[in-house]
């Protein structure tokens, strides 16, 4: 039987590091300048010129409820399409991509990286290293409000 | 034949057709006794009938066929024009129209069409029975078409003689092709042949018995013609019928048929006469012309602010003549998609006749304006609320026609539709002569829907009260019918229109009647705008939405109720800082000294929008927001000359 595999584009966002199908991935940009559109929740940091197209950036820490970090040189702006909507998100940093079968998928314990499991399509161990698949359409779903859990997480 | 390339374009005309006979059946029921409409609907049922028949769309092509019989009748006089008639011309236009739906859909276009068709035939068999008695030289004549029987006409009139021969051939004869020919090379030295029969076609194939018809136009003597047919072997008889000329009236119709058999042929040729240099191009080539132009305009913007940062002589007059020259490509290019209301229009008058039956009112729709050309893509989307707006009048506004006899007006109610171009909008006025909005109903409703609260209620007046109307939930109707008053009311309409930009109101009259307004622009993606500053940031204003812009000293500024305001033209407007609208991140507060003020329109109300500084104007190209981002304030966006995202601001929101 052949293995199921699952291309993965792998990004850090403070000390974890996450996946997302790479099938919802158009492209990897590096950080350029984003116009604040008004009265948007504080984790929408506005729009972005992509090549001609006007596209929405969110910044997935604040989605997530974590401290902002200024941009710097690692700092990526992944473009995802899910559901017809391109959709900018800001990462730490973006570097890799990596294919998983998908029996290295585990099902997701109640909180990963301080994410609620709804959030999540499962996580990943290779070679020791943790990867938190995202489940997009919940992520980038407005009317989801993404509580963290443990109030400690952040302090 | 594969036709599958042919697909569109035959799409696409049988549409323009059936539209083209719907407009002249409706013509026809003004005016029965009018040929030219009748020829108008011959000829696209004609044309209709050979195109579905070459692709291959039987039903369709049976269809138009029977339909073209009755046409046929109506306009030779066989047949009168009756409701009946009308009715089945209207219920197979219908049919006609929903093949053509499947068609377009992927379908097969198929359809029961053979009950309709019966209909069809009976009216031409019932009407032939009429006629029973009609004098024979009629039939004679029936075997010739139209042009045959002109130029027979013609000839008798200048004084030829006119005969239908018949030959008959020796039984022994072998070879009757030959002889046949023989016949006819004789009789050309002697006239003209208007018509054999069978077709000399057939005739030369030998498909004939011992006989043929000869229809002749001579100015010889029947006992001449007939010594020369006889001279030649094998021929056993020769009989010479003489033509009558026709009676007045078949001469009047053989005329006026001619003259239209002329043009027929000619619209074959060039299907359009009045454009006879066009081709058709494909909305989507054109559309995708549109959105290389629009990445054009942006790039526009990019080279004159180059331009204007390097300050080269040369480089700059090269970029305004680009800018010129690209002002000009663009105006050409929006004309392009430019396209006549009439379009949406030319399906009301059917429609309305329609709901008026239904309904049992009586109503006239008037059509003015139908010239007017908006963008094609305003003209796709304001179909639906037109028609909304349509029913509106027809269910609520037009009484029926008892009560409108008692309140002393013409039983027949109208509904006018007007659309005319005023600055860069296109307006379109629907205006009914019937009850008016009676204010106190709709302040009533409105309380008991919730919608405003009692006290709020009694300080409305005019057209605000109207204006309740398009608030969700709110329906009027005291039965709900059919035809509006569904739940999705007005502001259904009010959302679409503004969502193409543009704005509806009403204004109504007690008794007099009612009339709703659409503002739409000219053109949804570039738009002409006023660059202004916020803070860091910069946002478009549509100059379309702005009456003028100024300067207030800030001891001109009045605060009313805590409401910043100014005195501008002798008229108090509120001032509304766009850094504070917007929530503009903002360094310490700015000194109070000399604002700019950019004055902007909603209908007649005003307001003036203080800025921290005015760029200038620019051409910029709406980009959508996408889905994703629900900003309440802001239009769309536009990508600036140096690559950076504006955001237009939607002006109708600041009077909210």
């Amino acid at each position: 039987m052949i293995e199921q595999e699952l291309k993965i584009v792998v990004f850090r966002l403070k000390d974890e590091e996450y996946g997302v199908n790479v099938l919802n991935v158009l492209s990897i940009e590096r950080v350029s300048p984003i116009t604040r559109v008004p009265k948007t929740p504080a984790f929408v940091k506005g729009v972005m010129n992509l090549r001609g197209a006007v596209t929405p950036v969110i910044d997935l820490r604040s989605r997530f409820g974590m401290k902002e970090k200024t941009a710097d040189d690692d700092t990526r702006i992944i473009i995802v399409n899910t559901e017809g909507m391109d959709v900018g998100l800001i990462v730490d940093a973006a570097n890799d991509v990596l294919d998983l079968s998908l029996s290295d998928i585990e099902p997701t314990p109640e909180v990963a990286g301080g994410i609620n499991a709804r959030y999540l399509d499962g996580v990943a161990k290779i070679d020791g290293r943790l990867f938190i698949l995202l489940r997009l359409d919940k992520v980038l779903d407005k009317n989801e409000i993404i509580e963290l859990q443990g109030a400690a997480y952040e302090v | 034949m594969d036709t599958s390339e042919y697909l569109d374009i035959f799409i696409e005309e049988s549409k323009e057709h059936l539209q083209s006979i719907n407009q002249h059946v409706l013509l026809l029921e003004k005016q029965p006794e009018e040929l030219a409409t009748i020829q108008e609907i011959f000829r696209s049922a004609h044309t209709l009938k050979g195109m579905s028949a070459s692709m291959g769309y039987d039903d369709l092509a049976n269809l138009t066929h029977a339909m073209e019989n009755v046409l046929d009748g109506i306009r030779n006089g066989k047949l009168h024009v009756t409701q009946q008639l009308l009715d089945s011309l209207f219920v197979s236009l219908d049919h006609l129209e929903e093949m053509v739906m499947s068609i377009a859909a992927g379908g097969d276009g198929k359809k029961d069409t053979k009950e309709l068709i019966h209909i069809l035939n009976g009216i031409l068999e019932e009407d032939a029975q009429d006629k029973a008695q009609t004098d024979i030289r009629n039939e004679d004549f029936s075997s010739y078409d139209e042009f045959e029987r002109s130029a027979i006409h013609q000839f008798l009139e200048q004084g030829f003689l006119g005969y239908r021969i018949e030959v008959t051939l020796d039984k022994e004869c072998l070879l009757k092709a030959v002889r046949a020919y023989m016949v006819f090379n004789a009789l050309e030295n002697l006239g003209d042949i208007i018509k054999s029969e069978p077709s000399a076609d057939l005739i030369e194939r030998e498909q004939f018995n011992q006989s043929f018809f000869v229809t002749f136009i001579t100015q010889q003597e029947a006992a001449t013609i007939e010594s020369e047919l006889l001279s030649i072997s094998e021929i056993k008889k020769v009989t010479l019928t003489p033509l009558q000329p026709l009676s007045s009236s078949e001469q009047k119709k053989a005329v006026e048929v001619d003259a239209q058999k002329g043009s027929t042929e000619d619209s074959k040729k060039n299907p359009q006469p009045k454009s006879a240099k066009t081709i058709r191009v494909s909305i989507e080539r054109l559309d995708l012309l549109m959105s290389l132009f629009e990445e054009l305009v942006i790039d526009r913007g990019r080279l004159e602010r180059i331009s204007s940062e390097v300050k080269n002589a040369a480089l700059q007059e090269t970029v305004e003549r680009v800018s010129r020259i690209s002002s000009d490509l663009q105006e050409l290019i929006l004309t392009m998609r430019m396209v006549p209301v009439d379009q949406v229009f030319n399906r009301f008058p059917r429609m309305v006749r329609g709901l008026a039956k239904d309904l049992h009112k009586k109503v006239d729709l008037q059509v003015e304006g139908a010239e007017t050309e908006l963008d094609r893509m305003v003209a796709d989307e304001i179909g639906d609320p037109l028609v909304h707006l349509l029913r509106n009048s027809l269910d609520h506004g037009i009484e029926d026609p008892e009560h409108r006899i008692r309140s002393g007006k013409s039983e027949k109610g109208t509904i006018t539709l007007k659309a005319y171009h005023s600055g860069n909008r296109v307006f379109i006025e629907i205006k009914d002569d019937g009850a008016g909005i009676d204010a106190d109903k709709v302040l009533n409703r409105a309380v008991q829907k919730g919608i405003i609260s009692e006290n709020s209620a009694r300080t409305l007046t005019g057209r605000h009260v109207y204006e309740l109307l398009f608030a969700p939930g709110f329906s009027t109707a005291e039965v709900i019918s059919d035809i509006s008053g569904r739940g999705v009311g007005l502001d259904a309409v009010k959302n679409k229109i503004e969502s193409l930009g543009g704005s509806v109101s009403v204004d109504s009259k007690a008794g007099e009647g009612s009339t709703f307004t659409i503002q739409l622009p000219l053109n949804l993606s570039i738009i002409p705008s006023l660059l202004v500053e916020a803070g860091t940031e910069t946002y478009a204003v549509p100059l379309p939405s702005i009456i003028e812009t100024a300067l207030v000293d800030p001891e001109d500024i009045i605060m009313v109720h805590k409401q910043p305001m100014m005195d501008f033209r002798g008229k108090v407007i509120p001032l509304v800082s766009l850094n504070d609208w917007l929530e503009v991140p903002q360094e310490a507060k700015l000194e109070e000294t000399q604002r700019a003020v950019v004055i902007v329109k909603k209908e007649n109300k005003w307001a003036g929008l203080t800025v921290d500084g005015l760029i200038g104007q620019q051409e910029i190209v709406l980009k959508p927001l996408g889905n994703y981002l629900d900003a309440p304030f802001v239009s769309g966006a536009a990508i600036l000359g140096d690559g950076q995202v504006a955001l237009i601001i939607d002006c109708n929101s600041l009077f909210i």
